[in-house]
């Protein structure tokens, strides 16, 4: 049997599942009482937070409690909240339901986050096209700021702490924590250099902890049930439960809330198996910058981070990308590579120029225009930028493509040789 | 279309994005360029000019370049004319998977315009864009404020017909 919608959408049944008056009625904001009047102190939330083992749900994994922790909350100054809602990766879409369905998970996290840091502000960096997303999240802070959850004074604590929203503009690269920042911060979303990370110099140059929304929704139940009950809901290295968005070649594309650690296989019979009766040819597990896997490998994974790593890919932010057997595997990196090259903020000259290169290069090939030299100047350029950028959208733009000329050479040698696809022989 | 923007940011639109300004800490207006810039577009049949562009500097004290490199910067902000409806359209993976591509191509033969294009009379254009985080949707497509899922040509066409 597979467990489902345990921690962020276990509201999601409901009728009117993102009003306050549902949300408390479920046990919503208790643990926020405890906080603000002292019951749960911070120290004891970030072991609570520890013990649960969340890493972090925007992609990169990096232990929630730990990031916490780096984060003085004694020191004078402003500090600040910020939650990442930029979703713009190829694939994902959880964040999305998070906020339609679940807004006050969201709010009550990033207060109590706050809370832990020393942060009196926060902001929601919402992506500009999620309006809906957007309307019910601002729902949700006046609701709650109504009922005293949020505000001055919060609930004759003496505690003050008020929520933001800022709306992106079209920019993926804004979802990179630094590129975030400088967006808030009225400039271009271009990357900066980290070290020093956001916990020593964040937004206004403030410490600064950024936390992706499910991330944050999932920690009202993290300690309303305790860390362990998260931490054993999950596997060895993976806590708890995750949203994962199953899109592409499937019958019933969408999000589930499962379990770390439940097989593939099971998570593809809940989105509906492959569509117009086709076989699985191969797999994206973590979104648009994480390595393709054939089925044989993909069939035998779970869904969790060292299994998917085993392998050969990584779980990211668990965008499950679905294809069929009768996938163009060039054209589809093709339509990737465009992406990448579309996004790329620009400042780093790899990036910047070898995006375009990839791009050009996969364009020539599909047009039937490939030369014999161009499988391996697509693995030269790749090589080229990995490693030599700034941020992870560098390198994630060569992720994806190497690995599919791995698994699937044949098919780029095949349009080279014959100016077709392999599925055009007639 | 040459309607005057002499004094742009008053009335309505100069307090939608004071609600902005108000957002942020005091000594920080500069964060509020992009709502600003948002505000001042849809006020303007959806899309900026320099005299625009300049007014936000100049309303939020910020330096007219670095207004620009914001308003081109981020994808959605337009600097040409755009259709009453401008119809953005998913051009990422997983729409791309599920038939995104050759359904773009339905809509530019049904409309007469070719993406990035304007229609004769200035109702529609087509813009591609990448990923707009509804992938479980595919393929979609996002006209004004609203995202429209699991497109086929007939739904399309149907929400079409009754864009008035
Ligand atoms: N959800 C989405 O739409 C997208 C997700 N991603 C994911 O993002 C990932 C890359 O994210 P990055 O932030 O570049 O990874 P990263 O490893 O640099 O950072 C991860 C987090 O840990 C913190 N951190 C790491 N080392 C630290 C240290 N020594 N001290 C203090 N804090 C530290 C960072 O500040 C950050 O918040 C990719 O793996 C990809 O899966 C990428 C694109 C879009
Ligand atoms: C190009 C790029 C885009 C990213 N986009 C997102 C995003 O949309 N949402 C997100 O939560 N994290 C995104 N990340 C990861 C963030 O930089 C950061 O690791 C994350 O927000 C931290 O939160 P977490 O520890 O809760 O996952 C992106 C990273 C890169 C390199
Ligand atoms: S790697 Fe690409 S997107 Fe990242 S900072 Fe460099 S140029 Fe910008
Ligand atoms: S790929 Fe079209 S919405 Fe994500």
């Amino acid at each position: 049997m597979v467990y489902q919608n345990e921690n962020c959408f276990r509201l999601n049944h409901l009728e009117n599942s993102w009003d306050i008056e549902t949300y408390v009625a479920n046990g919503g904001y208790e643990v926020w009482k405890k906080v603000v009047s002292g019951e749960l102190e911070p120290a004891d939330i970030i072991e609570e937070v520890k013990e649960s083992n969340i890493r972090g749900r925007g992609g990169a994994g990096f232990p929630t409690g730990l990031k916490w922790s780096f984060m003085n909350r004694e020191a004078p100054g402003q500090k600040y909240i910020v939650c990442n809602s930029d979703e713009g990766e190829p694939g994902t879409f959880k964040d999305r339901d998070i906020h339609r369905y679940n807004p006050h998970a969201l709010v009550e996290g990033m207060a109590i986050a706050g809370y832990v840091i020393g942060a009196s502000q926060g902001y929601n960096y919402i992506r500009g096209e999620f309006w809906e997303p957007y309307q019910v999240f601002k729902n949700a802070i006046n609701q709650a700021r109504e009922a005293g959850f949020l505000g001055k004074d919060i609930l004759g604590s003496g505690w003050d702490f008020d929520l933001h929203v800022h709306l992106g503009a079209g920019a993926y690269i804004c979802g990179e924590e630094t590129a975030l920042i400088e967006s808030i911060e009225g400039k271009k979303g271009q990357p900066r250099f980290k070290p020093p990370f956001p916990a020593s110099y964040g937004l206004y140059g403030k410490p600064t902890t950024i936390n992706n929304t499910e991330t944050l929704a999932s920690i009202p139940m993290i300690l309303a049930k305790g860390g362990k009950w998260f931490n054993d809901l999950g596997v060895k290295n993976a806590g708890g439960t995750k949203l994962y968005s199953v899109s592409g070649h499937v019958n019933n594309p969408g999000n589930f809330e499962v379990r770390m650690g439940t097989p593939f296989k099971d998570l593809l019979e809940l989105a509906g198996g492959i569509w117009k009766g086709r076989q699985l040819k191969a797999v994206i597990p973590g979104g648009a910058s994480t390595a393709v896997l054939p089925a044989e490998k993909a069939l035998e994974m779970n869904m969790d981070y060292d299994s998917i790593a085993k392998a050969g890919s990584f779980l990211g932010a668990g965008s499950v990308i679905i294809m069929d057997d009768q996938t163009d595997m060039v054209k589809a990196m093709k339509n990737l590579s465009h992406f990448y090259w579309d996004e790329s903020c620009g400042q780093c000259t790899p990036c910047r120029e070898g995006t375009g290169w990839l791009y050009r290069m996969l364009t020539r090939i599909v047009d039937g225009k490939g030369r014999p030299e161009d499988i391996a100047a697509l693995k030269d350029v790749s090589g080229k930028i990995m490693g030599n950028v700034i941020c992870g959208l560098g390198d994630a733009a060569t992720i994806a493509l190497t690995s599919a000329v791995e698994h699937f050479e044949h098919e780029f040698v095949h349009y080279i040789e014959h100016g077709c696809s392999i599925y055009d022989r007639t | 279309m040459s309607s005057s923007t002499e004094n742009f940011i008053q009335g309505e639109v100069k307090e939608r994005i004071d609600r902005w300004i108000a957002e942020y800490p005091e000594d920080q207006r500069q964060s509020a360029c992009m709502p600003a810039l948002r505000i001042v577009q849809e006020c303007h049949d959806g899309y900026l000019t320099t005299d625009l562009m300049d007014q936000v500097a100049e309303y939020l004290g910020m330096a007219p370049i670095a207004v620009y490199e914001v308003a081109t910067f981020y994808g959605n902000y337009n600097h040409q004319p755009v259709g009453k409806y401008q119809i953005n359209w998913c051009n990422s993976i997983s729409c791309y998977l599920r038939g995104g591509e050759e359904l773009r191509e339905k809509l530019e033969e049904k409309l007469g315009v070719k993406t990035g294009e304007v229609s004769a009379d200035g109702k529609f254009s087509i813009k591609k864009v990448e990923c707009l985080g509804a992938c479980g949707g595919a393929p979609i497509c996002k006209i004004g404020k609203d995202y429209h899922e699991n497109l086929t040509e007939e739904s399309l066409f149907k929400l079409l017909d009754e864009l008035e």
